[in-house]
């Protein structure tokens, strides 16, 4: 036989072709929901770690369920509206017209003490990154955040997912005063007691600034929401303290 | 066919030149992008060789069974396809049961498709020989590849940040308190090459196969 035909290599092509195409397209459709389960195990478990709770990825199912009290879907005027807030693609909204996207929150409560996160989406060198970032009930204070990526360098970019990167985020304010200001990672160490800054990763630049820029952006998104349920949360303050106060005082309600 | 017991002497080469006289990182100088990309730390380096190891022995059995079949004018593509094709396809299978694997691969999954190695030997080894020796041939190149890939690692992870496999080394040996600094430019890939260089200077210093006649 004479490999070398025109019409051999052709079919040679087309046949191969349609063997691993055929190959491919059923390995990814009986494989499928296996890999959804994975994803949609760890970011649960991604959520629950961005509130201070660890959990294997085997039990994040169960331990999700009792934390995570209340998943809210809203609009950019921070209303809130129909929808699963889990099953949001935020890789797809992003994408949307700021004024259509849908944002989701989560709202947990840990020994009693309420926290908001909030879900990231941003882009890294080499393709995205997301993560979670949880705020304590002032809506200001952050309490912990973690970041992933899809590809980014091994040992440069790639450590956004480590401890020594996400832990500096706990403790840090988004507001200046009434001033949003976000929290920007930046390069060449960061000033002892500067509340909007974390340091960034050596040879991996572009990534950090991609961390800072998802963070502006996403938590931008979701002012008018704060703004709405500040008061709420202040009044419910001040009526706690005076619950325990047994003097009102007239300065803490102006 | 050869007559040759599986184990022969020059069977035994296939497995043993690639790890030195025919280094196809040292000699061949293939392979340099993932030999750069990704050995800042030890374990993704491990990692990386070991799938390439699977996949270049797989590959090279596969084209050189298909080997009388595969028309010259499109064997690079086939050799393409098959190494692609088996690259997603373990991709897939690791995200769906080893999850945490396939996150330590993702990255380099688009580098395994992409290595001259992979390609190299296929073309040069597997379209010309048995799947026995292809088998060994590819073995024993991914060998030559893993150990230098985990050399340059382990200097670029133990210099650069003071660690190997994340532990932190000369933390523990109090090397920090006597003013000791990790090298930044250690995690840079231009330190990469200057170590793969180092390497290939002392080989070839060693090595008289290598040592060109003046």
């Amino acid at each position: 036989m004479d490999v070398n035909k025109n019409s051999y290599t052709f079919g040679f092509a087309a046949i191969m072709v349609i063997i691993v195409a055929a190959l491919l397209s059923v390995a990814y459709i009986k494989l499928k929901p296996f890999q959804d389960r994975n994803v949609e195990l760890e970011k649960k478990q991604n959520i629950l770690s961005s509130v201070g709770i660890n959990v294997e990825r085997e039990n994040a199912e169960a331990i999700y369920s009792t934390y995570i009290k209340r998943e809210l879907v809203l609009n950019n005027k921070g209303e809130e509206v129909e929808g699963i807030a889990f099953d949001i693609d935020l890789g797809k909204e992003i994408k949307k017209d700021k004024n259509v996207q849908l944002l989701p929150l989560f709202i947990s409560e840990v020994d009693g003490v309420t926290r908001y996160i909030i879900p990231l989406r941003g882009k890294g060198l080499w393709g995205p990154i997301w993560g979670f970032i949880s705020l304590e009930d002032d809506l200001n204070s952050v309490f912990g955040a973690v970041f992933d990526h899809k590809g980014e360098t091994p040992g440069l970019g790639a450590e956004i997912n480590k401890p020594m990167f996400q832990d500096p985020f706990a403790g840090k304010t988004i507001f200046e005063g009434e001033e949003f200001t976000s929290i920007a990672v930046v390069k060449g160490g960061v000033t002892e007691g500067d509340m909007h800054k974390v340091d960034g990763i050596s040879g991996g630049t572009i990534t950090s600034v991609g961390v800072s820029d998802m963070l502006s952006e996403r938590l931008t998104m979701y002012l008018p929401y704060f703004n709405k349920i500040k008061p709420d949360i202040e009044v419910d303050s001040v009526f706690s303290a005076m619950d325990s106060v047994v003097t009102v005082n007239d300065s803490i309600i102006n | 066919m050869s007559k040759d017991s599986l184990f022969s002497k020059k069977n035994m080469k296939l497995l043993s030149d690639p790890l030195n006289d025919n280094n196809p990182i040292t000699v061949q100088v293939l392979g340099i992008c993932s030999a750069l990309a990704i050995t800042v730390q030890l374990k993704p380096a491990i990692v990386m060789a070991i799938s390439v190891m699977v996949v270049l022995a797989v590959a090279n059995v596969l084209i050189s069974l298909m080997r009388k079949l595969i028309p010259s004018r499109i064997r690079i593509i086939v050799q393409l396809v098959v190494i692609a094709a088996l690259v997603i396809l373990v991709d897939q299978v690791l995200k769906a049961f080893v999850y945490d694997v396939s996150k330590e691969l993702s990255v380099f999954v688009g580098l395994i498709i992409t290595n001259c190695i992979i390609m190299g030997r296929l073309e040069a080894f597997g379209m010309a020989n048995g799947p026995w020796e292809s088998f060994l041939d590819g073995i024993g190149n991914s060998f030559g590849y893993a150990w230098i890939l985990i050399v340059v690692a382990f200097f670029r992870e133990l210099l650069g940040s003071g660690t190997l496999f994340g532990y932190p080394i000369f933390e523990n040996l109090g090397l920090y308190e006597m003013g000791y600094e990790n090298n930044g430019m250690m995690i840079l890939p231009p330190m990469a090459l200057i170590t793969v260089g180092v390497i290939i200077w002392i080989q070839r210093m060693k090595n008289e196969k290598l040592i060109e006649s003046k």
